[in-house]
């Protein structure tokens, strides 16, 4: 946009501190780090290992779709239907393995698939049609979200078999069993977007689309996959919802977009395209849930917590827009 | 989103016009080919009450839909409105039942929308910040503020006078339609005829060019911003006082049938063209919908899958008729 027209300015300062430190990423560990600190002094119930790792427990569904939202993002996409995806899933589920009889492995993958599906079509309009992608998962919003409620018609299900809540309840090696599925999909999808052609394609669309078409990159392709990515993590994300809740309803995600976009942005990716870490995600999602833990246990009601959200999302745009800008004028 | 180059039929107006006028007949059509429809399935549906029903607990959104219609023709877009509304219908029922002059509490509401959207707009336009993620932001700080603050209580004996939407001009004019009415031609004819108006569709069609013109695109946007919180303010009385508390719950996914309605109405998702007559229709439209399932024996739970499918079917057909265009 406007940033990319501005002239450089000459170079006056010295770089006294090394680039690596300015990083937004770095920065951010170095806050999250120091909220710790001053949460577990208030608190003597914050800093141990038992509530840290609930707490990585609880971040798990935000986390997953947090995942393939940062790839969307940094082609200068966005995806606001992941929430409504998660209820749809979680609904077809639940009905499908109570109301239409499905084995309950079978009722996963099909859920499983829908999420893909419902993702899918969100790709297929805003490349083919060329639907913006705001307002395309604006519609999609309300259509997934709708047809969730009109399949479930607020009734809820739930009695499910005790092996399924595995994923989301117990307990592997020690380590909350969702966030073994966590960390196995940060680690690929860091690896995806640092060392793979598909993750340097993801860059060159967000810094110039245009210019990623000329260079003879599959565009379409590349943004079809991560939107359908994106539905297919939301998916896998309501069968852990379910798992670790154990009821199913018509109203599970709602509000997740808000998390999962605050979580990616706040770690550093921009929502201009073209810039973003894995990394930067995992730290934003950390901060955000321990921002909303560590308010708890100091005795900050959970509505508050989502004023903080929103305040702390828009201030840490602020704040990398304005880096940004200095960035480029240096 | 803000940045769109403009094609040879979007640069010529008359046929510009042309396609919208279309756009607004095809929603008349829609309007009362639907109630005739409905009504010869189920004559019920077209008892003056039920029809009365549709537009005065409706109006609310018209007016929300006519601020909305600017921001998205300005190239933005808001998803806190609906929130915002929430928290002026407490601002302005809190003022009310703690004694304050009737006239303050309904001043207020308004104030206090042209400033959160002011602010917004500000935000948006000088510190570059697109306008989903600070109304993103907004929403949450919104949402979870007015439930902090309030614990979730409702808002009751509100004082008789503070019924705005109760008064009936010349004794059969409802406020809410009257106001819907009034707030859409005013609009129009402002967007349609005065340069400031003008500007919108310019900012929104093709910034560049706009800037190059001498249009302060900045000062568009923030203008634009508070407009849209005047009439959010507006809406917010409609929906605090049609009924007699005031719930301090935000009315879930408000901002959705809000940006359906500008949307349907033919208000470009691309930026620099609609207009507020057709989201007004837009808006009459939905809440037949609403209303019909009902009178057709479908559950009220499709409604929101049903504006999804609305929303998609208008946007796709907009872009593709852009196109054909363009290549035309």
């Amino acid at each position: 946009m406007s940033a990319m027209s501005e002239i450089p300015l000459p170079h006056t300062a010295k770089r006294v501190v090394p680039w690596w430190l300015l990083r937004h990423e770095t920065m951010l560990a170095v806050i999250l780090l120091v909220a710790l600190i001053v949460l577990g002094g208030l608190n003597n119930r914050f800093l141990t290992l038992d509530n840290l790792l609930n707490q990585g427990r609880l971040t798990t569904e935000v986390g997953l779709i947090a995942l393939p939202m940062t790839f969307i993002i940094i082609t200068g996409g966005i995806d606001l239907s992941v929430g409504s995806i998660v209820g749809l899933c979680a609904i077809l589920l639940g009905y499908s393995w109570k109301i239409f009889g499905f084995p309950l492995p079978l009722a996963i993958c099909f859920s499983l698939l829908v999420g893909a599906a419902a993702g899918f079509l969100n790709g297929i309009v805003i490349t083919k049609v060329k639907v913006p992608p705001l307002i395309m998962t604006i519609a999609t919003l309300a259509l997934y979200r709708g047809l969730a409620e009109g399949i479930s018609q607020a009734r809820s299900v739930r009695g499910y078999p005790e092996w399924f809540y595995f994923i989301g309840q117990e307990n592997f090696f020690g380590v909350p069993a969702q966030l073994w599925l966590l960390l196995i999909a940060i680690v690929v999808a860091a690896i995806v977007l640092d060392r793979t052609t598909f993750g340097r394609t993801l860059y060159a669309i967000g810094n110039n689309e245009t210019a990623a078409r000329f260079s003879g990159l599959p565009v379409d392709r590349v943004k079809l996959i991560i939107y359908t990515l994106s539905g297919f993590m939301a998916g896998l994300s309501a069968c852990v919802l379910v798992s670790r809740v154990t009821t199913t309803r018509s109203d599970m995600g709602i509000g997740y977009e808000l998390d999962v976009i605050a979580a990616v942005v706040l770690g550093g990716t921009s929502i201009f395209g073209g810039v973003g870490t894995i990394w930067g995600t995992v730290v934003g999602l950390a901060m955000i849930q321990l921002l909303k833990n560590g308010l708890a246990l100091t005795g900050v009601k959970g509505d508050a917590t989502i004023v903080v959200i929103g305040t702390v999302l828009i201030l840490s745009t602020l704040v990398a827009s304005s880096l940004q800008r200095r960035r480029e004028g240096v | 989103m803000t940045a769109v180059t403009i094609t040879g039929a979007e640069a010529d107006p008359r046929r510009r016009l042309k396609v919208l006028a279309s756009q607004e007949a095809l929603l008349a059509i829609a309007v009362i080919g639907l109630a005739i429809a409905v009504g010869l399935y189920n004559p019920r549906f077209l008892a003056a009450r039920n029809l009365s029903d549709v537009l005065l607990g409706n109006a609310y959104i018209a007016v929300a839909a006519v601020g909305m219609s600017m921001v998205i023709v300005s190239g933005n877009i808001d998803i806190s409105v609906g929130a915002l509304i929430g928290v002026l219908a407490t601002i302005s029922g809190t003022l009310a039942v703690n004694g304050a002059p009737i006239v303050v509490a309904w001043l207020a509401a308004l104030v206090a929308g042209v400033l959160v959207m002011a602010l917004q707009g500000a935000i948006i336009a000088y510190l570059r910040i697109p306008a989903i993620v600070v109304t993103l932001g907004m929403l949450s700080i919104l949402k979870g503020g007015l439930i902090s603050v309030t614990g979730g209580k409702w808002i009751t004996d509100l004082p008789d006078s503070f019924h705005l939407a109760d008064i009936e001009l010349f004794g059969v004019l409802p406020f809410p339609v009257f106001l819907m009415i009034l707030a859409t031609i005013l609009a129009a004819l402002w967007m349609r005829y005065s340069a400031s108006g003008r500007a919108i569709y310019a900012v929104g069609g093709n910034a560049e060019a706009a800037r190059l013109c001498g249009i302060s695109q900045p000062r568009t946007i923030v203008m634009v911003f508070a407009l849209h919180g005047f009439f959010a303010g507006a809406a917010a009385l409609l929906y605090a006082t049609q009924l007699r508390v005031i719930q301090s719950t935000v009315p879930p996914n408000l901002e959705l049938t809000i940006i359906t309605a500008s949307v349907v109405g033919g208000v470009s998702i691309l930026g620099g063209v609609g207009t507020v007559v057709g989201s007004t229709l837009a808006a009459v439209l939905i809440a037949e919908i609403a209303s019909a399932l009902v009178f057709i024996d479908v559950s009220p739970y499709w409604i929101r899958a049903v504006q999804g499918v609305l929303i998609l079917v208008t946007v796709i057909a907009d872009i593709l008729r852009r196109r054909r265009m363009a290549g035309a």
